[in-house]
């Protein structure tokens, strides 16, 4: 490898080949808007611009950080990190490394500096170099805090931020039915990082693990596919691994009004340095989809409260129309059983609550008893869980009929800050100035 | 553990036959002249008096001279059972009654309660109708309801013993019991399982419970059997035990079941298996999984078998996969005996499990299609 191949065409030019791509037509990178097709992107409800621009660049500076209401990306690598120096100042360095990373890797950049192939021979290259070639995809890189990191399990206050620990914050309770892993839950910091090429998913948070290595270390991660939710209304409903379309009524990128009530912290909410982030719950939820399988389509549909083949409520025509929870069918039993998943999620059913999910499929391969280790890793981002996931999800594992074929195996609780607002705004400056 | 699986899909809104033969149980007739046939049960040999009878009503009177707990058991092709009688102790009699129509049945002895028992042939003749084709969905449910009557008595009997022991603090005749006890359970998980409430209070796994909640149930006392060993402060939670169980023995034994709930069932319990039992996730402190793989085999079996003259009608080559598949399951178990018992899940490979897991889809996928074919 130490014989630059002639016919690399980025070799010698200084420019990486994917910074050859995504710095056509644009001017300065890490500029708001500055992406091929980011506005596109934003202007939403069109489909087939979305398409055009699935290989783009979301911008990575701004309000709130990218990969919450961004129309949601087709694969997943999320990754939760503990944090494992003592020391404030390295940290703070890491994040503020971190961010440039970050930046850099979003608009389609090399993770370093230099880049994969433009270093000095004797040194490893600043980027591992699975990426070059393959345009932006669109990725988004969103980083969260989790409880731990502002107190341990013992109660130190571990970097003198624990007064700023956000109310909103507070720990799951334990839910009825868990069966949750201490090593694949919790965490310090989470990075979530979304794309239209699992590539570029996977070599984001690759290099910001090796950037992290001796501050931080990766406790677990997730690989997913197959967006399970729209977050936007250019963008189809998406079916989860039961077949049936999921999030049907989530959250929209473009419901400006329910997004200031359900998904950002609001000044006044108890943590200054949050207004403008917003709170994340990860679920790893195995589903036994080989038992699925072979339940009748009328228990399935029963199950969801939704037909499988459009989605409609079940009783109803069209995949948008409202479920009606009065009806009662001709038995005189309710047409949406009391069970029924629909049911019981929704906002009518919790108090208008409501998530913005962005969950993803998985299949970690089989289990060695040959049983796919599949299901769904459930992500939902919020104003406040006290509100939201924790009353949605409590009523859920008492009574969700669903239930017999989940696994919830892995949790976890993540404080996302507000967005970078520019080249010198760092991942959570409020939090640690 | 767990939600109501025994459900019929609102949906679908598909027949209602129970009850059509009512309750069929035995006790609403005098039935004919003669003395009961007696039945000398010991631990190697099962001799019933007359193997060759007049159809109609039919009396056994069952003797276990035998050192081990007996079962008895009138089997019709592919082990339907028309009549049976749990849980006889040694030195006791019980007496079976059932309704048999001219053919020919088997008669087993199973002493231990395991395995396919010590088989007798029995020849039944006379004028008793076969079952006319449509009431063999009814006959179905009546026939089941019968076996749910006989596994629910013993439960009761076997988890009162259970209980006694706890209270005893005799902890080594406790855990001999525990999966005795349970095996009446798992037969027939579903129908328990469609009391949501009691359910969980007495099959309950610890993280069943939510925040503020007990834990109780077999689980909780299996827990401290097998972890700490002691058991001295679960008197009440075995109290509280029993008294779920009865009350969920009572609402069973009420519970009136349609076909396609029998054919639901049969699969909820080999999904069971699938999900919990393979996985070691149910006995996670005994490790007494196979007891209970085997008892949901069974019982799965019960209600396929219960469903069989329907479906020999309906889908003759559907029973004859399900005979094969039922077969191959067995066998594959069979291996991981441990005298009257079963192998710890601990005990066994990954690649034993592995084939365990394989023969239970084998079975579980033509078994999921014996719903449609009643329902048409």
């Amino acid at each position: 490898m130490s014989e630059p191949s002639t016919d690399e065409p980025t070799r010698g030019t200084g420019v990486s080949r994917r910074r050859a791509i995504t710095l056509a037509g644009a001017g300065v990178a890490g500029v708001a808007g500055v992406a091929v097709g980011a506005g596109a992107l934003l202007g939403g409800g069109d489909q087939a611009s979305a398409t055009e621009t699935a290989a783009g660049a979301v911008p990575f500076h701004g309000e709130h950080q990218a990969g919450i209401t961004t129309p949601a990306q087709d694969r997943l690598h999320f990754v939760a990190f503990d944090v494992i120096t003592k020391d404030r100042a390295r940290l703070v360095a890491l994040l503020q490394e971190w961010t440039a990373a970050a930046a850099r890797m979003t608009a389609g950049k090399d993770a370093g500096v230099i880049g994969a192939v433009d270093g000095v021979p004797e040194a490893p290259p600043d980027d591992t170099g699975e990426a070059l070639g393959l345009p932006p995809s669109q990725l988004t890189i969103t980083v969260g805090f989790g409880p731990t990191l502002f107190r341990d399990a013992q109660g130190r206050d571990r970097f003198g931020i624990a007064d700023k620990r956000p109310a909103a914050l507070a720990d799951l309770p334990h839910f009825a039915g868990d069966a949750l892993k201490p090593e694949l839950s919790g965490g310090d910091i989470c990075v979530q990082a979304c794309a239209n090429d699992p590539q570029v998913a996977v070599h984001a948070i690759r290099n910001l693990a090796r950037i992290g290595m001796g501050v931080v270390s990766v406790r677990w991660s997730q690989l997913g596919f197959g967006r399970t939710s729209s977050t936007s209304r250019g963008q189809a409903t998406a079916r989860n691994l039961f077949g049936f379309k999921d999030g049907t009524a989530n959250l929209k990128a473009e419901d400006a009004d329910l997004l200031r009530e359900q998904l950002w912290a609001q000044p006044g909410d108890g943590a200054d340095w949050m207004t403008g982030g917003s709170y994340l719950v990860t679920r790893k939820i195995r589903m036994l989809v080989e038992t699925w399988d072979r339940s009748p389509l009328a228990e399935q549909e029963m199950i969801v409260g939704r037909t499988k083949g459009s989605g409609a409520p079940l009783g109803k025509r069209a995949e948008f129309d409202e479920p009606d929870f009065a009806a009662k069918g001709d038995d005189g039993e309710p047409v949406i059983a009391e069970t029924a998943h629909v049911r019981l999620a929704h906002p009518d059913q919790n108090d208008g609550a409501r998530l913005l999910r962005r969950g993803y499929n998985f299949v970690d391969g089989s289990d060695g008893l040959g049983r796919l280790d599949a299901g769904l890793f459930f992500i939902a981002y919020q104003r406040d869980p006290r509100r939201q996931f924790v009353p949605i999800q409590t009523r859920l594992a008492r009574n969700d009929a669903m239930n017999e074929y989940l696994r919830h195996v892995s949790s976890g609780l993540f404080a996302c800050p507000p967005g970078v607002r520019d080249a010198a705004d760092w991942w959570g400056r409020a939090l640690f100035s | 553990m767990r939600t109501t699986r025994f459900v019929v899909p609102a949906a679908a809104g598909v027949l209602v036959v129970a009850g059509l033969t009512g309750c069929g149980g035995g006790d609403d007739s005098d039935a004919k002249a003669g003395g009961p046939i007696a039945v000398k049960a010991t631990d190697s040999a099962c001799e019933v008096d007359s193997t060759e009878i007049e159809a109609g009503q039919v009396t056994f009177k069952v003797t276990n001279s035998g050192s081990k707990v007996n079962e008895f058991y009138v089997y019709a092709a592919g082990d339907r059972v028309m009549g049976e009688v749990e849980n006889i102790a040694p030195g006791l009699s019980r007496e079976l009654r059932v309704e048999l129509p001219a053919g020919t049945y088997e008669t087993a002895c199973k002493p231990g309660m395991s395995g396919r028992g010590i088989r007798g042939a029995l020849k039944v003749s006379g004028t008793v109708a076969t079952v006319a084709p449509d009431a063999a969905l009814g006959q179905a449910t009546a026939s089941y309801q019968r076996y749910v009557q006989s596994q629910t008595a013993a439960l009761l009997t076997r988890t009162e013993e259970f209980v006694a022991a706890v209270k005893a603090n005799d902890v080594a005749r406790a855990k001999d019991l525990y999966p005795v006890a349970r095996t009446y359970w798992e037969r027939i998980e579903p129908v328990a399982e469609s009391f949501g409430d009691l359910d969980p209070k007495i099959d309950g796994r610890e993280e069943v419970v939510e925040e503020g909640m007990q834990f109780t149930g077999f689980h909780r006392i299996e827990k401290d059997l097998w972890t700490t060993g002691d058991i001295s402060k679960d008197g009440a939670i075995a109290d509280q035990l029993l008294v779920d169980v009865k009350a969920i023995v009572a609402k069973a034994n009420a519970e009136k079941l349609t076909p396609l709930q029998l054919a639901n069932g049969a699969k909820a319990l080999l999904d069971e298996v699938a999900s919990g039992k393979i996985t070691g996730e149910e006995e996670r402190y005994s490790h007494t999984d196979l007891w209970d793989f085997n008892a949901n085999l069974e019982g799965s079996k019960a209600a396929i078998a219960a469903l069989r003259p329907a479906l020999e009608q309906r889908s003759p080559d559907l029973v004859k996969q399900l005979d094969t598949e039922f077969a191959a399951v067995e066998a594959a178990l069979g291996k991981h005996r441990a005298g009257d018992g079963w192998k710890l899940h601990t005990q066994l490979s990954k690649a034993e499990l592995k084939e365990l897991s394989d023969s239970i889809n084998a079975l579980a996928e033509p078994i999921s299609k014996v719903a449609a074919v009643v329902a048409r």
